[in-house]
């Protein structure tokens, strides 16, 4: 019953050095010095301060900016260091009332627009950091964003279009918009 | 839709092609057959065996194999410990967590250990990178390289005739671990970071917010207890909010094996959601092919190794049929949308602008897609990682993957538990063709005999009477319900889910339920073990039991196991098994919470 003790602890010892000290180190060794700023966490410096990361979501909630993914993070929505979805169930009262102060939100935010609003745009995240919209949750805020910064609509939607990204390869995944980017982009206009 | 249906096309075509020359090369591997862009490594191998006293030519018996392998996990189960409830003291710890509880420690170990990586904490708040790196993701690695040796061993016992023994655990886990799983972890790892993925041990970051956030706090006197108004309400305080706190950490090495080995535990608590596990849809494409690819491939090893690969492929496609089955039920139920949200003016219509459906706990880069089918996937193998958040999903959506897990994830399975679940249900199968034939069982020409089936029904039963066990009697006890967080039938599927994901060392959840009670630590905690190793050993006693038979050549009376009959035989005993055992429950849960949510419009 023994026998096998020997070889189980020396193994262990190894082979956790081997993939618990060895191989994660020369993952980071190779990467840090290959795609230092992917590995870093792809973060935007402007003017030497750090305002965010390409890949997390933040939140918003001014008219004159486009609003992303709802969060349902802790104390604040997009806490970074504490990723969560909503969890709630679909028949879960919580969630429809979430949802309906969701859109009223909106609409009161651009009383004139009654279209539809896209499901993205009043659902939460599964990371609660999700960075993008869709191109329609983008649409039905474009007008209320031009309107609220006195920018000519067109200008805004090469904007947004300049911050789509289209699947990957083409086919990989679904388009989408990067708020946080094209929110930067619409504050360095003026 | 279209779209989504073709990237489903692609992906099980990919992994299709990708079985056969992974199943060669890791059959090559476990005869000792080393191919040339490997072999330099033999050297070091051996000399490793010299350090453990392992004569590598010595092969074992069953029992003994069974004892390697539960003293390898049980020295992990004592690591894993250790290391949580030292991380205070030890390096590698930036933002200076401290001691992770007890209980919490406990269920946590069992779970990684296991391969099972059901996750009661938040990492990102309770973990240090060294307890990351060197205890969790170590496991990842030592769970996943057991369960192939454990596979590696039955399918020797259909393989070899007249003998005692079934190969050397120590052997065949080194080599899984050496020659497979660190070789591709590591070009996986480095994909990943090329897409995003982070790799780094600093502190986290800080970012300055570009519009500022605000949330109410109750407000605490000198003493720190909660000052009351008047009429005894807690009076709040506006906390404004300046900074976002960015996690950082070693995570792609550690997304690497936590997909390949179908362990699914997060780095972060978000999991494959987080951006930073799973920034892009070719990221994503890559974890998902790395769940299955493992599996796949040992579908092929399976029949090159009994000679003849018709057995394997017959297998693999029962593995495939099931799953599209579950998968177009997913796919289509998430892309319906929930009915309650389109009265409140929500677009959930799909089109070239928007995936639409229901985005509750999804990510927008996924869409419904590839939501649906990485849930699918994680669920069919005992991976357990989500790119989305199940509890959110539609009722029949999310009975998908409760149901492929109370299946025994056989459809793919687990790397290795996957297999030996498949290969245990097709003695069944054949059982069962037997009795309706009146002849003496036989797969693979060995005769299936009373020890076979008694080992065979263990295998089959354990994982329900813990599964159902375990609800009813959380659902009884006060310490049970109070962690439920849905209210009505969704919240005892919450709890069935927990018990099931569990037992079949998923690590998945309807993660809205407080699992990091000690009441749930302790009795999750002992699911997984039972759920691991109470099916390991009876599979390892059938795999000794098989080897010591002789092989009955193939008359004109035997069943054929290769045909498409065997094929539907096989993916009809799964169903019927898994029906007749878990339609009342689930009938409770799932189908109830539909039946309401249709029935409200």
């Amino acid at each position: 019953m023994f026998k096998e003790l020997r070889p189980a602890v020396i193994s262990f010892v190894v082979l956790s050095l081997l993939t618990g000290i060895a191989y994660p180190l020369l993952v980071t060794g190779i990467s840090q010095a290959t795609l230092s700023d992917k590995a870093h966490g792809s973060l935007i410096i402007n003017d030497g301060k750090t305002v965010g990361s390409s890949l997390i979501g933040q939140s918003f909630s001014d008219p004159k900016y486009f609003w992303g993914r709802p969060s349902a993070t802790g104390p604040v929505p997009n806490n970074a260091a504490a990723s969560s979805g909503s969890n709630l169930g679909p028949t879960n009262p919580a969630l429809i009332d979430a949802v309906k102060s969701r859109v009223q939100a909106l609409r009161e935010a651009d009383p004139g627009n009654t279209t539809p609003v896209p499901v993205d745009l009043v659902t939460a995240s599964a990371s609660g950091l999700d960075p993008h919209i869709s191109p329609a949750a983008a649409e039905y805020q474009l007008a209320r964003v031009a309107r609220v910064r006195n920018l000519d609509a067109t200008y805004v939607r090469m904007l947004v279009a300049e911050h789509t990204e289209a699947r990957q390869f083409g086919i990989l995944g679904e388009p989408r918009v990067n708020v946080l980017e094209l929110n930067l982009a619409l504050d360095a206009t003026h | 839709m279209i779209n989504g249906i073709i990237q489903i096309a692609l992906y099980l075509g990919v992994l299709l092609a990708m079985a056969k020359p992974m199943g060669v090369y890791m059959q090559r591997i476990y005869e000792g057959q080393l191919p040339a862009f490997v072999r330099w490594l033999q050297p070091a191998e051996n000399f490793f065996y010299r350090l453990c006293g392992v004569d590598s030519k010595q092969e074992m018996r069953w029992t003994r194999y069974a004892m390697a392998a539960l003293w390898f996990s049980l020295l992990g189960v004592l690591v894993v410990y250790a290391l949580q409830r030292l991380q205070g003291m030890l390096p590698l710890n930036p933002q200076g967590f401290g001691a992770v509880t007890p209980d919490s420690s406990f269920n946590t170990a069992l779970s990684f250990v296991t391969n099972t990586n059901w996750q009661g904490y938040v990492g990102e708040t309770t973990m240090s990178y060294l307890t990351q790196m060197s205890g969790l993701a170590v496991q990842n690695f030592f769970s996943a390289a057991t369960g192939m040796a454990v596979v590696i061993a039955l399918i020797r016992g259909f393989a070899r005739h007249t003998t005692e023994t079934i190969g050397n655990f120590w052997v065949d886990m080194t080599r899984s671990t050496l020659y497979i799983l660190l070789p591709i972890a590591t070009v996986l790892a480095l994909v990943l970071v090329s897409q995003g993925v982070v790799q780094n041990f600093s502190a986290y970051e800080k970012a300055t917010l570009t519009e500022s956030v605000s949330y109410e706090q109750p407000k605490l006197d000198a003493d720190g207890n909660a000052v009351k108004d008047a009429a005894g309400n807690v009076v709040t305080e506006k906390v404004v909010v300046n900074e976002q706190t960015i996690a950082m950490g070693p995570v792609a090495s550690q997304e690497a094996i936590k997909q390949l080995g179908t362990n699914g535990g997060g780095f972060f608590n978000a999991n494959s959601a987080h951006p930073y596990e799973n920034p892009t849809p070719f990221a994503n494409f890559l974890s998902m092919l790395a769940i299955f690819i493992i599996p796949a491939g040992l579908c092929y090893t399976f029949g090159a190794m009994v000679g003849d690969t018709r057995q394997g492929w017959a297998i693999l496609a029962s593995m495939t049929i099931l799953f599209v089955g579950f998968l177009a039920v997913a796919f289509y139920a998430e892309q319906q949308g929930n009915p309650a949200f389109t009265t409140l003016g929500v677009d959930q219509t799909a089109s070239a602008a928007q995936s639409g459906g229901n985005m509750e706990g999804k990510e927008t880069r996924f869409g419904i897609a590839n939501s649906a089918l990485f849930a699918t996937i994680t669920t069919a193998a005992s991976c357990g990682a989500v790119n989305s958040m199940h509890d959110s999903f539609t009722p029949l959506g999310g009975m998908v993957p409760l149901a492929q897990i109370q299946l025994g994830e056989v459809v793919f399975g687990g790397v290795g538990s996957g297999l030996y679940g498949m290969l245990v249900y097709a003695v069944i199968a054949v059982f069962l063709a037997g009795l309706m034939i009146g002849r003496t069982p036989e797969y693979l020409g060995k005769k299936i005999e009373a020890f076979d089936i008694k080992m065979a029904s263990l295998v089959i039963l354990i994982p329900p009477l813990v599964i159902l066990g375990g609800t009813a009697l959380a659902v009884m006890l006060g310490v049970g319900k109070s962690s439920i967080y849905n209210p009505g039938a969704h919240g005892f599927s919450e709890v069935l889910y927990a018990f099931s994901s569990a037992t079949g060392n998923n690590g998945s959840a309807f993660a809205g339920i407080s699992a990091n009670t000690p009441f749930y630590n302790t009795a999750l905690g002992f699911a997984v073990w039972a759920g691991r190793f109470w099916l390991m050993i009876p599979v390892l006693a059938l795999a000794g039991s098989l080897a010591a038979k002789k092989r009955i050549p193939a008359s004109v009376g035997s069943m054929a196991t290769h045909t498409p009959l065997f094929v539907w035989l096989l993916v009809g005993t799964v169903l019927l098994v898994g029906a007749l055992t878990f339609v009342p429950a689930l009938a409770l849960g799932p189908v109830i919470e539909h039946l309401n949510m249709v029935n409200a419009h």
